[in-house]
C-alpha cells in the first residue's frame, strides 16, 4: 500500500519554483499573474493525482534528505494530509483570483513580492502538510513564519511594524522556545526517526510525567494554532493586505498550527499512549477556555477584520479540543472543521476584503445598509457566517456535529455546553452584521454610489461561498478522508 | 605532489607573503617605469606584466599574489581532505626528519582538522576576494605590508591548526597574533588603542599557553602531541600534578586567545575598529582556530579521560559557558554599532562550542566541531554583510541602515541568510549546530546550557530582526499613517535605483552564504567525517 513516488515533492516544489517567473516577468503583471495561476492549477492537480492512491488507504513516501543517519527530512503523505493539502492548493487558487482583484482594484505596491511570497508560503505550507516525521514539520513550519512575515507586513507603515513584530515574536518565540527543545528531546530519547505513525512514535518510551511535559511543549509550541494564552499574534497579523489574511490566516498558517498540534497528539503520542497518561485534558481545558472567551471578545470588536480574527480564534480552538478528546467522533471532526471552516471563513475574510476594497470602511458600525449595494457579496457573507456557526445548508454544520458527538462519547458534558455555546456566541457576532446589511436603511450618504467590487474579487467570494454549500450534501473527499485517518489513528487501540 | 599537500598548504602563503613584501620596496622607485626585474613572480599561471598601469601594478600583483596563494591552500586542503577520507590520518614529517621523540616538525592531519582546515582557507581566499575594493583606502596605501601580514595571519592559523608538534604551535600562533596585531592596528582612530590592548592580553594568554607546554616538556620530555600522549599513557602521568597543571595552564592560555567569557574584553574594539578586511579574516579565523586548538590538547594531546576526569572542571567550565553565553547575548542586545553587535556574538558563540566540547559526550563534541566549520563560515557572512552595509552606507550605526532591501537586493538577500544562520533556522547550518549542542546537553544534563542556547537564539532572533525591519521598512513618517494606501512614501521612491556595492565585495558573501546552505545540508556526510576521527579516539557516549 506504501507506494514511493516524487510527487509530494514536486507539490511542494511547483509554487516555489513558480517564485522565477512571477520575478521574471516582474513588469508585465499580467503574465505575472498568469503564471502564479499555472503554479496554482499544477499544485492543486498534483495533489488530486495523489488523492486515489490515499483514498485507497496507501501512502505516497518520498524521502528527500538524509540530515543524519535516522534523522531524515521526509515526506509521506497520507489521508490527514491529503486532506490539509487539498483545501490548501484548491483555495490558493480562488485566492489567487481575489488577490489579482483585491492588489489591483486598491492599487497595492510592491505586488512582486507580495505574489512571490505568497508562492513560498504555499510550498511551505504543503510542506507540513506532507511532512514524514517531527523534524520535517518544523523545518516548514519555520519556512511558513519568515516567508510570510513580508505579507503580514505588507504596508510597511507603523501598523505593519508593531503587528509583524507582534507577529514574529509569538510565532518564533515559541517554536524555538518550546517546541524545538521538546523535539530535540524527543529525538534524544527516541534516537529513532519520530516519523508519525497511529501507534504514536513517542509511545511507551518516555515517563508519563515528561510526556505531559512534552505535549504542553509543543501544543504550545506549535501557537499557530492560536491557543490562548499564545494568540495574539493573529489579530495583530490582520493589518495585512485581506487576501493574506483571508488564506493565511483563515486557512493556511492557523490550519497548519492545528495541523501540527493534531499530528503530535495522533502521530507523536498516538492516541493511545495519550488516553493512558491522560494528560490530553490540560489541553482540553485551555482549548474550551479559549473557545469562549475568544468568542466573547469577538462580540466586542468593531473592526470586521478584528472580529473575524478573534472568531479564528476560537474555532481553531474547537479543532484543538475535539482532537484532545481523544475520541474516534471528535478526532473526524476536527478533520472536517479543518475543511469546512476554512471554506466558511476565507469567505468571510474575502468579504471583509471586498467592502473594503469598495467602501474603503473597515468598521462594522459604517456597514449598516450594504445589502442592497452589494447584494452578491453580502450573500456570501451570509452563507460563510453559516457556516461558521453551524447551520443548516452550510458544511459547518456535519463537522460541529461530529465534533459535538466526540464530547457524547468522551463523556465530556462540559465540553459539549462549551460547543453549544460557542455556536450561539458565533451566531452573536455575525448575524447582527447581516441583518444591518439588509434590513436597516443606510444612514451614509455615500452609500449610493458604491457598487460590488472588482469582478475577480466578487468571483472568487462566490466559488468559495458556493463551495461551502456544496459541502454540506457532499462532504467528500473531507469525510472519507477524515473518517481513514481516525481509523488508522484508533486502528492500534483496537487492536490491543 | 599530493603527498606533499600539508607542507604546500602552509608554504604557499609564506612563499607568496615573501614575494608581497618584496613587491612593496620597490615603492620609492616607481617614478621611473622600471624594467621588469627578472625575479618578477608568475604564481597560478598569471603571468606578470608591468608595462601596463605602472600606479597601479603593485596593488594588483599583491592582490593576485595573495589570492593565488590562497587558492593553492585551498586546493591542498582540500587535497588533504579527500586524501584523509580514503585512508586517514596523514603524519607528516618535515624534511624527513621522522625522529619518535620530537626532533622533527610534524604536521598531522586527521579529520577533524582536514575541515578546519578547509574552512580556513576557504574563508581567507573569500576575505581576500573582498578585500580588493577596500585594502587601499583602508590602510592608506600600505598595500604590500597589508597583504604581507595578511598572508602571514592566513599561514599561521593554518599552521596552527595543521602541526602536530606542541612547541611548533606556539611559535605558529605568534606568527598569525603578531601579524594578527599589525592588522589590527592599521584601522580607524582608535585602532591602535585596540591593537595595543590586543597585543598586552593577547601576549598574556600566548605565555600561559608557552608556559604550560614548558612543564609538559619536563614531564614528558617531548613536544610531539602524539609523543607526549603516549608518554603520558605509558608513565601513568595523568594522575601527575605537573601534568595537570600543565593542562591547565595550556587551557587558560587559549581561552584568552578565543575570548572565552570572561577573558573576552580585547575582541570586541580589536574587530570593531580594525580596517574591515581584517575582521573579515580574523573575527572568523581566529576564535575558531583557538576553540580547534582547545578540542585538539583534550582530545589527541591529553586524551579525553584526562581532560574529563582527571581534572574536574566539566561542569565548571559548562556554567561559565552558559553564563558566558546569556550574558554576552545580553550585552549584544545593548550595542546600537553593528560591528559591536556582531563581535559580541562571536563571544557568545565561542561560549556554544566551548560548553559543548566540555559536555564530555558525543553529541556535544559533534556538535562543538561541527559548530567551529558553520560558525567560521557564518561568521565571515556577518562581517562581510556588515562591512558592504557599512561601506555603502557609510554608517556604523543599525538604526542607519534603513530602506536596503531595495537598494541592495543582493546583499540583503545574503545578509539575510546568514542572520537565518545565525538565529538557527533550519535548513542552513547554524540550525544543525544548534541541534547537536542541545542534544549533547540534555544528554549530559546540563540544563542551563540548553537554556542558554535558546534563550541565545531567541535574542539572535530579536537582533537580526531589528535589523531586518530596518531594511524593510525604511524611513516611517513621523505622524500615524492609519492604513496603508497613506503611505504614499513607497510609491515615490519606487523610482529609486539599486545601488549595489562592487560585485568583488558582494560576489564573497553571496558564496559564503551559499556555503551555509551547503554546509546545513550536507550535514550528515560532515559528522560522518568528523565522526571517523572521534570514535578512533573512543569518547565516552558513543556513536549514534
Amino acid at each position: 500500500m506504501d507506494s514511493h513516488s516524487l510527487k509530494p515533492i514536486l507539490a511542494c516544489a511547483a509554487s516555489l519554483l513558480a517564485v522565477i517567473p512571477i520575478v521574471a516577468f516582474r513588469r508585465r503583471p499580467n503574465l505575472r499573474e498568469a503564471s502564479t495561476f499555472i503554479a496554482a492549477v499544477v499544485k492543486f492537480g498534483i495533489v488530486l493525482s495523489m488523492l486515489p492512491v490515499v483514498l485507497a488507504g496507501g501512502t505516497i513516501n518520498c524521502t528527500v534528505w538524509e540530515v543524519l543517519p535516522n534523522v531524515s527530512i521526509a515526506f509521506r503523505v497520507d489521508s490527514f494530509g491529503m486532506l490539509f493539502a487539498l483545501v490548501a492548493s484548491s483555495l490558493w487558487i480562488v485566492t489567487t483570483l481575489y488577490a489579482i482583484g483585491y492588489m489591483r482594484g486598491l492599487k497595492e505596491h510592491s505586488q512582486t513580492r507580495f505574489f512571490a511570497f505568497f508562492a513560498i508560503a504555499l510550498s511551505a505550507t504543503l510542506g507540513v502538510a506532507f511532512s514524514a516525521n517531527l523534524l520535517t514539520m518544523y523545518v516548514f513550519y519555520e519556512i511558513l513564519s519568515l516567508s510570510t512575515y513580508p505579507l503580514v507586513t505588507h504596508h510597511q507603515d507603523r501598523e505593519a511594524r508593531s503587528g509583524g513584530r507582534t507577529y514574529l515574536t509569538y510565532l518564533l518565540g515559541t517554536s524555538v522556545g518550546f517546541a524545538l527543545p521538546a523535539m530535540i528531546y524527543c529525538y534524544t530519547r527516541t534516537g529513532g526517526d519520530m516519523a508519525f505513525s497511529g501507534a504514536g512514535a513517542l509511545a511507551g518510551q518516555v515517563e508519563p510525567g515528561v510526556a505531559g511535559i512534552l505535549l504542553l511543549l509543543l501544543v504550545f509550541g506549535f501557537s499557530k494554532g492560536g491557543l490562548m494564552p499564545f494568540h495574539s499574534w493573529l489579530p495583530g497579523a490582520m493589518v495585512a493586505p485581506t487576501p493574506v489574511s483571508a488564506l493565511l490566516h483563515a486557512v493556511a498558517v492557523v490550519k497548519v498550527g492545528v495541523f501540527c498540534i493534531f499530528r503530535v497528539f495522533t502521530g507523536v503520542f498516538g492516541v493511545g499512549f495519550l488516553q493512558e497518561i491522560g494528560v490530553a485534558n490540560i489541553i482540553s481545558f485551555v482549548a474550551a477556555f479559549t473557545v469562549v472567551v475568544s468568542s466573547l471578545i469577538a462580540l466586542s470588536q468593531d473592526s470586521l477584520k478584528r472580529r473575524l480574527a478573534f472568531s479564528t480564534i476560537g474555532q481553531l480552538a474547537y479543532i484543538t479540543l475535539g482532537v484532545s478528546l481523544l475520541a474516534p467522533k471528535g478526532v473526524t471532526g476536527s478533520q472536517m472543521h479543518i475543511a469546512m471552516h476554512a471554506f466558511g471563513k476565507i469567505t468571510l475574510f474575502f468579504c471583509a476584503g471586498a467592502i473594503f476594497e469598495a467602501t474603503g470602511k473597515k468598521y462594522i458600525s459604517e456597514m449598516v445598509g450594504l445589502g442592497k449595494r452589494m447584494p452578491l457579496t453580502m450573500a456570501a457573507f451570509t452563507i460563510g457566517a453559516m457556516s461558521v456557526v453551524g447551520l443548516p445548508l452550510a458544511g459547518g454544520l456535519l463537522s460541529k456535529f461530529y465534533l459535538v458527538m466526540g464530547t457524547v462519547e468522551a463523556r465530556q458534558f462540559g465540553m459539549t455546553a462549551v460547543y453549544l455555546l460557542s455556536s450561539l456566541l458565533n451566531a452573536c457576532y455575525f448575524f447582527p452584521i447581516v441583518f444591518n446589511a439588509f434590513f436597516r436603511k443606510p444612514e451614509n450618504p455615500d452609500f449610493k454610489e458604491v457598487k460590488e467590487a472588482h469582478p475577480c474579487c466578487v468571483a472568487a467570494l462566490c466559488v468559495t461561498a458556493v463551495c461551502s454549500v456544496l459541502l454540506f450534501f457532499c462532504p467528500d473527499p473531507f469525510f472519507s478522508l477524515a473518517s481513514l485517518t481516525t481509523e488508522n489513528s484508533f486502528a492500534p487501540i483496537v487492536g490491543d | 605532489m599530493a603527498d606533499h599537500a600539508p607542507a604546500i598548504l602552509l608554504i604557499a602563503p609564506l612563499f607568496a607573503a615573501i614575494l608581497v613584501s618584496l613587491a612593496g620596496i620597490r615603492r620609492p622607485a616607481r617614478r621611473r617605469i622600471p624594467a621588469a626585474p627578472s625575479d618578477e613572480p608568475t604564481i597560478g599561471g598569471k603571468p606578470f606584466e608591468s608595462s601596463e598601469f605602472p600606479q597601479f601594478k603593485e596593488d594588483k600583483v599583491c592582490f593576485m599574489l595573495t589570492l593565488a596563494a590562497l587558492t593553492v591552500s585551498l586546493v591542498a586542503a582540500l587535497t588533504m581532505l579527500g586524501q584523509v577520507i580514503e585512508g586517514g590520518a596523514i603524519r607528516y614529517f618535515v624534511g624527513n626528519w621522522s625522529a619518535p621523540l620530537g626532533i622533527g616538525i610534524e604536521l598531522r592531519v586527521d579529520h577533524i582538522n582536514a575541515l578546519v582546515l578547509v574552512m580556513i582557507s576557504t574563508v581567507a581566499l573569500l576575505a581576500a576576494f573582498y578585500s580588493h575594493h577596500r585594502v587601499e583606502e583602508e590602510t592608506s596605501g600600505r598595500t604590500s605590508q597589508y597583504y604581507t601580514m595578511f598572508l602571514l595571519c592566513a599561514m599561521g592559523l593554518m599552521g596552527m591548526t595543521v602541526t602536530g608538534d606542541a612547541f611548533n604551535l606556539y611559535v605558529l600562533l605568534e606568527v598569525a597574533a603578531l601579524s594578527g596585531y599589525a592588522l589590527v592596528a592599521m584601522g580607524d582612530k582608535r585602532a591602535s588603542v585596540a591593537a595595543f590592548n590586543y597585543i598586552i592580553i593577547g601576549t598574556i594568554g600566548a605565555s600561559f599557553y608557552l608556559l604550560g607546554v614548558g612543564y609538559l616538556y619536563i614531564k614528558t620530555g617531548s613536544l610531539n602531541m602524539i609523543g607526549i600522549r603516549e608518554i603520558i599513557a605509558e608513565q601513568g602521568l595523568a594522575e601527575s600534578k605537573t601534568i595537570q597543571v600543565a593542562f591547565i595552564l595550556i587551557l587558560v592560555g587559549v581561552f584568552i586567545k578565543m575570548a572565552f567569557f570572561p577573558l573576552y574584553a580585547w575582541l570586541p574594539n580589536a574587530y570593531t575598529h580594525a580596517p574591515s578586511t581584517s575582521a573579515c579574516l580574523m573575527a572568523p579565523l581566529v576564535t575558531k582556530v583557538s576553540i580547534y586548538i582547545m578540542v585538539r590538547m583534550m582530545l589527541t594531546v591529553f586524551g579525553p579521560s584526562f581532560a574529563f576526569d582527571a581534572i574536574g572542571w566539566g561542569d565548571a567550565v559548562v556554567l561559565l559557558a552558559a553564563i558566558g553565553i546569556i550574558a554576552s547575548s545580553l550585552i549584544a542586545l545593548a550595542q546600537t554599532e553593528l560591528k559591536k553587535m556582531l563581535c559580541f556574538l562571536v563571544v557568545a558563540e565561542v561560549g556554544y562550542m566551548v560548553g559543548g566540547a566540555w559536555l564530555a559526550n558525543h553529541h556535544g563534541m559533534v556538535g562543538a566541531i561541527y559548530h567551529i566549520l558553520s560558525d567560521g563560515l557564518m561568521t565571515l557572512c556577518m562581517f562581510l554583510g556588515a562591512s558592504i552595509l557599512l561601506f555603502k552606507t557609510r554608517q556604523t550605526s543599525i538604526s542607519g541602515l534603513v530602506d536596503l532591501y531595495r537598494k541592495m537586493p543582493l546583499t540583503m538577500a545574503a545578509f539575510t541568510l546568514g542572520m537565518l544562520s545565525m538565529i538557527g533556522v533550519p535548513p542552513t547550518c547554524g540550525f544543525f549546530s544548534k541541534y547537536f549542542l542541545i542534544r549533547g546537553g540534555i544528554e549530559a544534563g546540563q540544563w542551563l546550557y540548553v537554556v542558554a542556547l535558546l534563550f541565545s537564539s531567541l535574542v539572535n532572533a530579536i537582533l537580526f530582526f531589528r535589523i531586518i525591519e530596518k531594511a524593510f521598512f525604511g524611513e516611517l513618517p513621523a505622524a500615524e499613517t492609519g492604513h496603508g494606501h497613506a503611505a504614499q512614501g513607497h510609491h515615490k521612491d519606487e523610482a529609486s535605483v539599486i545601488d549595489e556595492a562592487p560585485l568583488s565585495m558582494v560576489a564573497p558573501l553571496a558564496i559564503a552564504a551559499v556555503g551555509l546552505l551547503f554546509i546545513g545540508l550536507n550535514t550528515r556526510e560532515i559528522v560522518t567525517v568528523i565522526e571517523q576521527t572521534l570514535n578512533v579516539l573512543a569518547l565516552t557516549g558513543g556513536g549514534g
